[in-house]
C-alpha cells in the first residue's frame, strides 16, 4: 500500500474516532459510537500493517495477540466497582508504550535528520518520553491508591513544592544538554530524565488525597492522550496526533468538571495535600454536636410504606458493600407500591466521573430516575424520605454553612431539607475527605447502622 | 514546515474534542473515559512503525513491549466500554416493561 492510501485510511480512522466520541452524547447512539471506534481502529491497524513501514509480521501478530489477550482478560473480568482501577492501569500502559516508542524512535539509525529538523525531532522525543513516563508512574500509583494497596492519605514530604520545582528545572536543563549531545550520551540523558519523570509521577499522585481521585483519573486520562499525541509528533503520524489531542482535551474537560463540582482549583488539587487539613481536626475537637438517633430496618420499612416520594443518595460506600442490587430491588418494590423513587447523584460520587451511573445501570436501575445534583436539589425539600447509602462528604451541610470546613463551598446535595433523612452507614467514621459531618446529628436524621447490603436486605424483608 | 503543520492538526483536533466531549452527559462519563482509553490504544500504530524500523535488539524489545501494551489498551478499553453500554441498553428494554406493567 503506498503512502497516499495509508494517509487516506488514517483520515477515515480519525473521522471514525471523532464519531465514536460524538456517539456518547446520547445513550441511544453510544453503542453505535463504539462500533465506529472499532471500525476506525481496524482500518488504521490494517493500513499500518500493509504500509511499507511495517515488517516483522510474525512477531508483531504474536505481541498483539498477547497484549490483546491481557486487555481482554482484564476487561471482561473487572467488576464495575473496580472500573477506576482498570482505567488507571490502562492509562499506565499507554504511558509506558509512549516511553518505549520514544526510545525506539531516538535509537533509530535510519532517521538521518539534519539541522533544525533534527533538533525538533529530539525535542519531540524528549517531551513524549517525559509525558509518557509521568503518566505511567502516576497511573500506577493511582491504581494502587484506588484498590487500597497504597494508603489513600496524601503523602506530605517536606518542601514538596520545591522538590517538584527542582525536578521540573532539572528536566529543562537536561533538555538543553540533551539537544547538544551525541547519540550515546543522549541516550544516557534520556534515561536520567525518564527516571526523574518516573519519580515526579509517583510524587505527584502520592501527594493527592483519596477524595480528589476523580480529578486525578481524569487528569491522567488527559496526560495519556498528550503522550499519544507526542508519539504522533515524533513519528510524524497525523492519526496519532489527532487521536491524542482528542483524548487529551477529553480528559482536560472532565478534570475541569470534577474540579468545579468540588469547588476546587485544578492547581490546588494537583499541588496535593487535601484531606489532612488541620482545620477540621481543630474545629471538630470541642464542639458538642448533639445526639445521634439510631433507627432500625423495621421502623424504616413502615415509614417507607407511608411515603409518597423517596430519594436515594448513593455513594461509593454502596459500591463497596455491593448493595446496589438490593437497592435496585428495593426501588422496584417501592415503585410497584406507587412510591415515587428517584436517585440523586453527586458529580463526584464514586471514584471516577459517572461511576455511580454505571453501578446503578449494572444493577438494572432505569436511568431516567437517576438524576444529577442540579436536577434534583430543588426537589429535596418536598421529598418525604431521603436514604443516604454510603455517601458522606457529598451530603455534608458544613460545605455550605461552615466557611472553615475543608470542603467549604463545594456544592452538595441538600438532603437535610427533606422530611426525614436516613443515613445507612457502618459507623461514625468520617468520609474519604476526612471531614466531620453535622448531618448525622441533625434533628430529622436517623442513623441506620450496619453494612449497607444487610441493611437494605433487612428493609426488603420487613416490607 | 511539516512540524508547524502538525500544530495546526493538534489545535483543530483539540477543538473538535472540546466540542464533541462537552456534549457528553454526566451519565456517560465513565464510558467516555474507557472509550477514550480504547481509542488512544491507537498508539499501537506508532509502536508497529517503530518495531518495523527496529534494527538493534534494544529497539526490538522496546517495540515489542510497546505493541503489547498498546494492544492491551485497545482491546481492554473496547471490551469494557461495550460491557458498560450493554448495561445501559438493557435498562432501556426493562424500562419499557416497567411501563407496560403499570
Amino acid at each position: 500500500m503506498n503512502a497516499g492510501m495509508v494517509t487516506a485510511a488514517y483520515i477515515v480512522a480519525a473521522i471514525l474516532f471523532i464519531l465514536s466520541l460524538a456517539g456518547l452524547s446520547k445513550q441511544e447512539s453510544a453503542r453505535r459510537g463504539n462500533l465506529c471506534g472499532i471500525a476506525g481502529m481496524t482500518i488504521a491497524i490494517i493500513a499500518t500493517i500493509l504500509s511499507r513501514d511495517v515488517t516483522n509480521y510474525g512477531v508483531l501478530m504474536i505481541m498483539m495477540l498477547i497484549g490483546g489477550g491481557i486487555g481482554a482478560y482484564l476487561a471482561s473480568r473487572v467488576e464495575m466497582t473496580q472500573m477506576p482501577e482498570l482505567v488507571a492501569i490502562l492509562h499506565s500502559f499507554v504511558g509506558l508504550a509512549a516511553v518505549l516508542v520514544g526510545f525506539a524512535s531516538y535509537l533509530d539509525p535510519d532517521l538521518a535528520l539534519q539541522g533544525a529538523e533534527h533538533t525538533i525531532h529530539n525535542v519531540e522525543v524528549y517531551l513524549g518520553i517525559l509525558i509518557g513516563a509521568l503518566t505511567f508512574t502516576g497511573s500506577v500509583i493511582a491504581w494502587g491508591k484506588l484498590n487500597g494497596k497504597i494508603g489513600s492519605a496524601p503523602l506530605m514530604l517536606p518542601n514538596r513544592h520545591l522538590l517538584n520545582l527542582g525536578i521540573g528545572v532539572a528536566c529543562l536543563i537536561l533538555l538543553f544538554v540533551f539537544l547538544g549531545a551525541g547519540k550515546g550520551f543522549g541516550t544516557f540523558l534520556l534515561v536520567i530524565m525518564t527516571l526523574l519523570a518516573f519519580a515526579f509521577g509517583v510524587h505527584m499522585v502520592m501527594a493527592i488525597g483519596g477524595a480528589d481521585m476523580p480529578v486525578v483519573i481524569s487528569m491522567l486520562n488527559s496526560y495519556s492522550g498528550w503522550a499519544a499525541a507526542a508519539t504522533g509528533f515524533m513519528l510524524s503520524n497525523d492519526l496519532l496526533i489527532i487521536t491524542g489531542a482528542l483524548v487529551g482535551s477529553s480528559g482536560a474537560i472532565l478534570s475541569y468538571i470534577m474540579c468545579r463540582a468540588m469547588n476546587r482549583k485544578f492547581l490546588s488539587v494537583i499541588a496535593g495535600g487535601f484531606g489532612t487539613t488541620d482545620a477540621s481536626a481543630a474545629a471538630a475537637g470541642d464542639v458538642e454536636q448533639g445526639e445521634v438517633v439510631p433507627t432500625t430496618a423495621d421502623e424504616l420499612a413502615l415509614q417507607l410504606q407511608d411515603a409518597q416520594s423517596v430519594v436515594i443518595v448513593p455513594g461509593y460506600g454502596m459500591a463497596v458493600a455491593h448493595a446496589q442490587h438490593p437497592v435496585s430491588e428495593l426501588t422496584k418494590q417501592l415503585r410497584a407500591n406507587g412510591v415515587d423513587v428517584r436517585f440523586a447523584i453527586h458529580p463526584v460520587a464514586g471514584r471516577m466521573p459517572g461511576h455511580m451511573n454505571v453501578l446503578l445501570a449494572e444493577a438494572n436501575v432505569p436511568y431516567d430516575i437517576v438524576l444529577e445534583m442540579d436536577e434534583i436539589n430543588d426537589d429535596l425539600a418536598d421529598t418525604d424520605i431521603v436514604i443516604v447509602i454510603g455517601a458522606n462528604d457529598t451530603v455534608n451541610p458544613s460545605a455550605l454553612d461552615d466557611p472553615n470546613s475543608p470542603i467549604a463551598g463545594m456544592p452538595v446535595l441538600e438532603v437535610w431539607k427533606a422530611g426525614q433523612v436516613i443515613v445507612s452507614k457502618r459507623g461514625m467514621s468520617t468520609g474519604y475527605a476526612g471531614v466531620d459531618n453535622p448531618l448525622f446529628f441533625h434533628e430529622n436524621t436517623r442513623m441506620l447502622f450496619g453494612d449497607a447490603k444487610d441493611s437494605v436486605n433487612d428493609i426488603l424483608k420487613a416490607l | 514546515m511539516e512540524s508547524l503543520f502538525a500544530f495546526y492538526v493538534v489545535m483543530l483536533a483539540a477543538f473538535a474534542g472540546y466540542e464533541v466531549i462537552s456534549r457528553v452527559p454526566t451519565v456517560l462519563h465513565t464510558p467516555l473515559m474507557s472509550g477514550s482509553n480504547f481509542i488512544h490504544g491507537i498508539v499501537v500504530v506508532g509502536a508497529m512503525v517503530v518495531l518495523g524500523q527496529a534494527e538493534s535488539t534494544l529497539q526490538l524489545v522496546a517495540g515489542f513491549l510497546a505493541v503489547m501494551m498498546a494492544a492491551a489498551n485497545a482491546v481492554g478499553g473496547y471490551i469494557v466500554t461495550e460491557r458498560m453500554l450493554e448495561m445501559f441498553r438493557a435498562n432501556v428494554d426493562e424500562d419499557e416493561e416497567y411501563s407496560q406493567d403499570s
